[in-house]
């Protein structure tokens, strides 16, 4: 048994939040669906506007993880599974800063989220206590590979059964980092998009709990934890900036509704920052969109070594936009070669090795700073969502020869003198 | 042979608990629009008032997105499968 397994008895008393649909608003009770029977719209937990909400100290007073605000995620009762997640560090980046000519530069890095090194943690174990609310014994889930670990990990801990479908060209590692933990994993032919529409008809068909189908609404409310964390780690107050990368687009949009709703409680005050999204440009329609402004999505055939942010029909796209705009943010898309080169310099700035989607946000970033829309006083937030070591083949070619010598003294000597003379 | 239409689980409930109905037209929009016909029920959950696609709901003609072949002005013809699914998530 883990540490996070409990008794049945005490499963029986958390419980899932009522859902709303977000387009026509019509409720319906708790469960695992996440589609408005009326219109198709996207649902949403329904949190009760007057439950006791914790301030600042009690807070600060509980266990490190993104349960220390279990009063904004969407349940009733203790959270059984997946009790350790979240809580990563914010690190502070004053060559990044310099770098993008702002006040203040962070990295949240959820680079180290607990236990499968992606944000997918947090929405994950989000999910994974839905699925015990709803009695489920199999949940699973269609992954560009981030999430694909985080369901494989969780899941194999829960002792639940896991079924996960990812696209054929998933890079080795993400494939390895999910293969470990024993799941059901499918490789399917085709891009994301159609890994997901198989998905979709999968969770219809065999009503397993697939965290980022049937289980979005409670899923996506994990999201929400980083806003959490970000303000309370800069001491209860909030950046003026965030950038975040955008695959599916509902990111940006739980970050909003978290910052929203730290200020809607008085935990902070001022204003909530602008917010930006990032996305590659082999795949960005979000970008295009608030590029564009409307509200129609146009869908998109990625291609990019991003794969993931390779989603070319985002569900939340159209919210995402609206988000950046109403915030006063924008959104940016940089090439493989630009992210490949985030990689690297938000590496060797920060400390922090992040995976391609962290590329493409440092380079995004690093787009607008030069376009003016991050401003000199400003006080910038770089969400940085999964590890490096996911995604090595895209800068194993971009880095110098690592030189081969015999442990001679001499031979070191050589290279300390060649090193000097290229300086 | 007709074109086949699959639908989730949340609208069969609007066709009967039929998941799998037969319609006939040139196009995609003609094909909804004799499904819509013989279900009143469902048919305002297929397409809106003017007669398009909501933005949460995505049509696929032989698992291709229709967005791609110009929506409701796809051509389709018999032994055609249109796949209904609702708007997804990310991952």
């Amino acid at each position: 048994m883990t540490s996070t397994t409990v008794p049945a008895t005490a499963r029986a008393s958390l419980s899932a939040l009522p859902l709303r649909c977000r387009n026509c608003g019509a409720e319906r009770a708790a469960g695992p669906v996440s589609i408005c029977e009326h219109c198709l719209g996207p649902l949403e937990p329904v949190y009760e506007p007057g439950r006791p909400l914790p301030d600042r100290r009690t807070i600060a007073a509980r266990a490190p993880s993104l349960w220390r605000y279990q009063e904004w995620l969407p349940f009733d009762g203790e959270p059984v599974l997946s009790l350790d997640s979240g809580f990563t560090p914010l690190v502070e980046a004053p060559a990044l800063a310099r770098r993008f000519g702002v006040a203040r530069a962070w990295v949240k890095n959820d680079t180290v989220c607990h236990p499968s090194l992606s944000f997918k943690d947090r929405v994950v174990a989000a999910a994974i206590n839905a699925a015990a609310a709803f009695g489920l014994d199999t949940i699973g889930c269609a992954s560009t590979g981030n999430l694909a670990n985080a369901v494989a990990a969780h899941a194999a801990r829960a002792g639940l059964k896991a079924w996960i479908f990812v696209p054929e060209t998933l890079e080795a590692p993400k494939l390895i980092g999910t293969g470990i933990y024993g799941p059901r994993l499918v490789r399917v032919r085709g891009t994301y998009d159609d890994v997901n529409r198989l998905c979709a008809q999968v969770a219809d068909r065999f009503g397993w709990g697939m965290v980022n189908v049937n289980l979005r609404c409670y899923y996506g409310e994990g999201s929400k934890t980083l806003a959490y964390e970000i303000a309370e780690q800069l001491g209860w107050r909030l950046p003026t900036a965030v950038v975040a990368p955008m695959a599916g687009g509902s990111l940006v949009t739980k970050l909003r509704k978290g910052f929203e709703e730290f200020l809607a409680a008085g935990l902070v005050r001022g204003a909530a920052p602008r917010l930006y999204g990032a996305q590659a440009e082999g795949c960005a329609p979000i970008v295009r969109l608030v590029e564009r402004g409307g509200t129609q999505l146009e869908p998109q055939v990625p291609d990019t070594i991003c794969r993931s942010l390779a989603i070319g029909n985002p569900a939340d796209g159209v919210f995402a936009a609206r988000a950046l705009r109403e915030s006063g943010g924008w959104a940016a898309a940089v090439s493989d070669a630009e992210l490949v080169q985030g990689i690297r310099f938000l590496a060797q700035d920060t400390g922090v090795f992040a995976e391609t989607a962290g590329g493409v946000t440092a380079a995004a970033a690093l787009a607008l700073a030069r376009a003016g829309r991050l401003r000199p006083d400003d006080e910038v937030v770089l969400c940085v969502t999964g590890h490096g070591l996911k995604t090595v083949e895209a800068v194993s070619g971009a880095l110098p020869e690592t030189p081969l010598i015999a442990p001679r003294l001499k031979e070191v000597a050589v290279l300390v003198e060649e090193e000097g003379s290229a300086a | 042979m007709a074109i086949t239409l699959n639908l989730p689980s949340v609208l069969a409930a609007h066709a009967g608990g039929v998941r799998t109905l037969h319609a006939s037209g040139r196009t995609l929009g003609e094909a909804v629009a004799d499904v819509a016909a013989r279900f009143p029920n469902l048919g305002p959950r297929l397409r809106d008032q003017d007669g398009n696609p909501y933005p949460f709901v995505v049509f696929y003609v032989n698992d291709e997105d229709v967005r791609f072949r110009g929506g409701f002005a796809a051509p389709v013809q018999d032994g055609d499968e249109v796949t209904v699914i609702p708007a997804i998530a990310g991952g």
